[in-house]
């Protein structure tokens, strides 16, 4: 039973995607979106209430790790594709077939990746939702567009394909070590001490820079500022909530592997340099940025290197690693849906020419402060207390340099990101711009959706269910005792 | 059979610095297809006894996609793009040979730390993997256009490719999977025939690529 279920996770959307090849109609195509979205958190949710055991040689699985962070993705889906059927309207002047076909395409490819338990299909997964973006990044059609999507390839193929040669490293460290080609991850960690250190300590590396350019992790993020400024708001939210947690929980997968191969010390220090680079990185670029959307970009970094920070932080950090993938995925999808609006109005996303949105859009132009504010880390939204359970963990461990890099890095970015969205809210609008905001009123199409992410970030902030909690532990367990 | 291996893996990585050295983009688009015919050929000669069907078809789809449809898709957007055939170094030839010679050296030195099963020991895989890898590299990064990119990106798979020999017959699926990195090749080429038919690039250089930068 929950075997079909799991596989439905992924058959639903690609059957849904094949539908929208199909679907002759560019206006009632869009409604796709929301139908499948809603069938898969259904089925998400059906799956999440109960955990049950999933047998180790399987491929694939709703494990542990798959429950803790899947249903946020499904939750942010629904989310985006409810802004889509307005968004699609808005643009009916570009066919949309591709777009929602390779939306759906990319849900599915994503639940795959997460459920993967096996080191070829994982690979598999990443790459083809890799490539599922490419149309998305490219759906504006402009020679940015174009130039994003290039670097987005370039970048992402080469992450991509370090990652297969990491992959095949940790095949021949298991090889060396006696192993009989079983590359399922629970085989893996079963090897243990066997697998050969050289080879994964290789893999490791390779891994984590194949996957860490999926994530953002500086020094390897040069695709992701281009590509979520190019990329329409509901792309941005999906790569920087759903995409991403891909590749985060593909390197904790083999995280449990090192781990379990005697090396977890040295993945941890890793992790956490990586992580500490990329908060640094982000919050200088957050202070020196003009444009809102690749301000989404940086912070998106920044979060990426949270997760990072955290998951080198023990049982404790990555417990609040697995929580910040829910508050930020919620509460940026609100900060990308509500950008993407006053993106729209603007007609820019620079703060040189976006002036005075709050007159001109101030449902939306609240919504973005609101969504700032809260991914900044305000109490009482997830984030805050998703990142003081990082630091709490970081003093736990000890690693009180780390945590005060940490907090000098939020406070950067609170101030970088604060500085564009209210040099973009306040202020009187150029006269051009007023004339053209006209033609895009604030219906409920567009603010709906921003809102509910918030108040479910809100939500998450305010009252965490236990049973949320005790998914995270189990995940932690199963990536610290594999 | 380990002589006639290490012969193709000779000549793969010779083909790393022709492509290093190669000024025009039909020459460099050449050596990776010969390359990718050689590596084609690899699975067919591997110590592993009986010629099974999944070698075979490993050979085959080796061949027909390096060897045959990517070349012949990047020829095709050369002419359909009408991009002119100097490769444009950003690095230059002399550079950028000097550096792969240094990286082969250095690929060959760094194989004597990474523990070898026996079978394996003899061989040049990991040696040529690694030397294909920072070719791979160089052309990635040294090279203005995007065709010639997309070539160093074929040569950086070829290397993956390489090391995938040594798992091939042992692991299920794993190696086989690298056939999607052929896929994302041709959805870059694609984009590049696409994209130029739709709007009046000049170059295609990517140098001019340059609108959104920090």
């Amino acid at each position: 039973m929950n075997e079909w279920l799991s596989w439905s996770l992924i058959g639903v959307p690609l059957l849904g995607a094949g539908l929208a090849g199909l679907w002759p109609d560019n206006r009632s195509r869009p409604w796709l979106l929301p139908a499948v979205g809603a069938v898969h958190l259904a089925l998400v949710t059906a799956l999440a209430l109960k955990a049950t055991a999933v047998a180790p040689q399987a491929w694939l699985g709703f494990d542990p790790l798959a429950r803790a962070v899947l249903p946020a993705v499904s939750v942010l889906f629904l989310g985006c594709a409810a802004y889509a059927v307005t968004y699609l309207r808005i643009r009916a002047e570009r066919p949309n077939r591709v777009f929602v076909a390779m939306l759906l395409t990319a849900l599915g490819l994503i639940s795959a990746g997460h459920q993967a338990r096996h080191l070829g299909l994982l690979w598999i997964a990443t790459e083809a939702v890799t490539l599922a973006c490419v149309p998305l990044l490219h759906f504006n059609g402009t020679p940015r567009a174009f130039e994003a999507t290039w670097k987005y390839l370039l970048v992402g193929g080469t992450g991509i394909a370090l990652s297969l040669l990491g992959s095949f490293c940790l095949g021949y460290a298991s090889l060396h070590g006696g192993g009989l080609g079983d590359l399922t991850f629970a085989a893996l960690a079963a090897q243990g001490r066997e697998l050969s250190p050289p080879w994964v300590l290789a893999a490791w590396v390779l891994l984590l820079a194949g996957y860490g350019t999926k994530m953002g992790l500086a020094p390897m993020h040069t695709w992701k500022p281009d590509a979520y400024g190019e990329a329409p708001g509901i792309v941005g939210a999906l790569l920087a909530g759903g995409v991403t947690t891909v590749a985060f929980t593909a390197i904790l997968r083999v995280r449990a592997v090192v781990g379990a191969a005697g090396a977890g010390a040295m993945a941890d220090r890793t992790l956490l340099a990586l992580g500490l680079f990329s908060l640094t990185v982000a919050a200088l670029f957050l202070l020196g940025t003009r444009d809102f959307k690749r301000m989404l970009a940086y912070s998106s970094i920044e979060h990426m290197g949270i997760l990072s920070l955290g998951a080198a932080l023990g049982g404790a950090g990555l417990a609040a690693a697995l929580f910040h993938v829910w508050s930020n995925g919620l509460t940026k999808g609100a900060l990308f849906l509500s950008a993407g609006n006053v993106r729209r109005v603007a007609g820019s996303a620079s703060m040189d020419t976006a002036r005075g949105m709050a007159r001109l859009t101030p449902w939306s132009a609240g919504l973005l402060v609101a969504g700032m504010l809260a991914v900044t880390a305000l109490p009482p939204f997830a984030p805050f207390f998703s990142e003081l359970q990082v630091v709490r963990a970081g003093l736990a461990a000890g690693r009180g340099w780390a945590v005060g890099l940490f907090l000098l890095c939020l406070l950067l970015a609170f101030l970088g990101m604060t500085r564009v969205v209210f040099g973009v809210v306040e202020g009187r609008p150029a006269p051009a711009v007023q004339r053209q905001a006209a033609r895009f009123a604030e219906t409920a199409g567009v603010l709906a959706p921003p809102l509910a992410l918030l108040a479910a970030s809100l939500a998450l902030g305010l009252f965490r269910p236990a049973g949320l909690a005790a998914a995270w532990q189990a995940a932690v367990a199963q990536i610290l005792q594999p | 059979m380990t002589g006639l291996l290490n012969v193709l893996v000779g000549v793969v990585m010779g083909l790393n610095l022709v492509a290093l050295a190669g000024g025009r983009l039909p020459l460099l688009i050449r050596t990776v297809a010969v390359q990718g015919v050689v590596l084609g050929l690899m699975p067919l000669i591997l110590e592993h006894g009986a010629l099974d069907w999944k070698l075979a078809a490993v050979a085959v789809a080796t061949v027909a996609g390096k060897g045959l449809l990517i070349p012949s898709l990047l020829l095709r957007a050369l002419r359909v793009a009408r991009i002119d055939r100097e490769v444009e170094p950003l690095l230059g030839f002399v550079p950028s040979l000097l550096l792969g010679a240094l990286g082969t050296l250095a690929a060959v030195g760094l194989t004597e730390f990474l523990p070898l099963r026996p079978e394996h020991a003899a061989t040049l895989l990991v040696p040529g993997a690694l030397a294909s890898v920072l070719t791979g590299f160089i052309l990635l990064a040294g090279r203005v256009k995007a065709l010639s990119q997309v070539c160093g990106y074929l040569v950086l798979e070829n290397g993956i490719y390489l090391f995938g020999l040594l798992l091939l017959g042992s692991t299920p699926l794993l190696v086989e999977s690298g056939i999607l990195l052929d896929v994302t090749v041709g959805v870059f080429v694609i984009g590049i025939i696409v994209d130029r038919i739709q709007r009046t690039f000049d170059s295609l250089d990517t140098r001019r690529l340059t609108v959104l930068r920090e």
